[in-house]
């Protein structure tokens, strides 16, 4: 299988590992990601403001690159996914935004929301599906492990359609299959201070020492997230509370690709 | 600008309906940033409704909102108090001189792990 696939800026500097991993797993369950031409940041939160337009651009050009390249868009950073997945919500259901975005664009074929936008968490679960990756590890991962949803992922719910917001299972399940004990701990949906770090460090300090302890009381003895400012956050702000990893790392340790 | 000007256009800028709001509180209850803020979510949403801006514009509370959407998800009201505090944001940083971050402060506040992503959203969230 080959999907359209948008790495992110993040995922070509600071989080090369996310990166990395993921496509080595995603060859080793015979999926090609194929990165799409001339990419832009897609400026990393959606913007909420009404009459904003030129913020999502980028996000509009990637999504009408894979219209016509097998109609279906594969992210994998959580921000990336957030503000694509909302902003082609506006391309289909905003007629205001929508019509001025393609106004802008010129595109020879009107834009109208029409690409699934996937993200690596799904594509796993929904096209290669749980059993199947079960079948393909050979390192099982034999510890406990704590999944950190955050934010981006799951809400706003009616949108993202991601997973039960208050109650996601999909990540607990992806650790299963990898032969890991997931830990359910009360603080993996709550944010971890996001972009507020750089403004003031003392708010992201408090969430993440909170959900890191959440996640240790528990009994993790790792956390694992899909977007690179939670790991920083975690890491960072969060003190050397517990070990915290990109998801795809521990797809690829068990899949024996990591190397 | 007229004060109704100024009130109209948060009301645009937010596309929410802040008089479905029932005071709830549900909204802040469940805010992880609501200890940092001195105008809570619930009361972005009756402030706006009532024509109270000038209480809004001077907030606080826009430099500690997370954009978390935790608050949108547990409205029973389909309100999106959020979207009010980012109205307010982008009605602040988009006046001369209102940025909320200066570039020449940003070399002291790197370190050497700080991803892009991270650069990039505190800039659109509080620079224009
Ligand atoms: S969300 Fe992050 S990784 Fe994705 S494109 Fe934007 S800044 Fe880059
Ligand atoms: S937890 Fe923080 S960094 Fe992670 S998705 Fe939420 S806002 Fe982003
Ligand atoms: S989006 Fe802002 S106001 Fe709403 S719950 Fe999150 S931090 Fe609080
Ligand atoms: S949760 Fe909704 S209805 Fe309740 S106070 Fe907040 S905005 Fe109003």
């Amino acid at each position: 299988m080959k999907i359209c696939y948008y790495p992110g800026c993040t995922l070509k500097t600071k989080a090369k590992e996310l990166d990395r991993t993921a496509r080595l797993a995603a060859a080793a369950l015979g999926v090609e990601m194929e990165e799409i031409e001339n990419w832009q940041c897609c400026g990393a939160v959606y913007p909420m403001g009404t009459d904003e337009i030129a913020t999502k651009l980028s996000a509009v050009r990637a999504l009408d690159y894979a219209k016509h390249n097998g109609g279906k868009l594969l992210t994998l950073c959580s921000a990336c996914h957030n503000v694509i997945k909302r902003t082609n919500e506006d391309m289909k259901s905003n007629a205001d935004i929508a019509f001025r975005a393609n106004n802008y664009l010129k595109l020879e074929e009107t834009y109208a929301g029409e690409t699934e936008v996937i993200h690596y968490l799904e594509m796993l679960k929904n096209e290669v599906g749980f059993d199947n990756i079960k079948k393909a590890v050979v390192n099982p991962l034999n510890r406990k492990i704590g999944a950190y949803y955050g934010c981006l992922l799951l809400r706003p719910s009616g949108i993202m359609a991601f997973d039960n917001p208050e109650n996601p299972t999909i990540i607990e399940d992806f650790i299963r299959a990898l032969g890991g004990t997931p830990v359910v701990y009360p603080f993996r949906n709550e944010c971890c201070g996001a972009y507020v770090s750089l403004k003031n460090s003392e708010l992201p300090k408090k969430k993440s020492e909170k959900i890191l302890a959440s996640a240790k009381e528990k009994g993790a003895e790792e956390v694992i997230t899909a977007c690179p400012l939670c790991l920083y956050n975690l890491q960072v702000n969060g003190g050397d509370i517990l070990p915290v990893k990109y998801f795809t790392e521990l797809l690829a340790e068990a899949l024996g690709v990591k190397a | 600008m007229t004060k109704q000007e100024r009130i109209d256009n948060l009301l645009r800028l937010s596309g929410t309906d802040v008089k479905k709001c029932m005071k709830c509180g549900k909204c802040s209850g469940r805010c992880p940033a609501f200890n940092e803020m001195d105008i809570k979510p619930h009361q972005f949403v009756s402030l706006l409704a009532q024509g109270k801006i000038e209480i809004l514009l001077g907030s606080d509370a826009i430099w500690n909102c997370l954009s978390c959407m935790a608050c949108v998800e547990r409205c029973p009201r389909g309100v999106a108090p959020a979207a009010v505090v980012e109205a307010v944001r982008d009605t602040v940083v988009r006046a001369q001189g209102k940025n909320g971050l200066k570039a020449e402060d940003i070399p002291q506040i790197v370190d050497e792990f700080i991803p892009q992503q991270l650069l990039v959203s505190a800039y659109r969230k509080y620079n224009k």
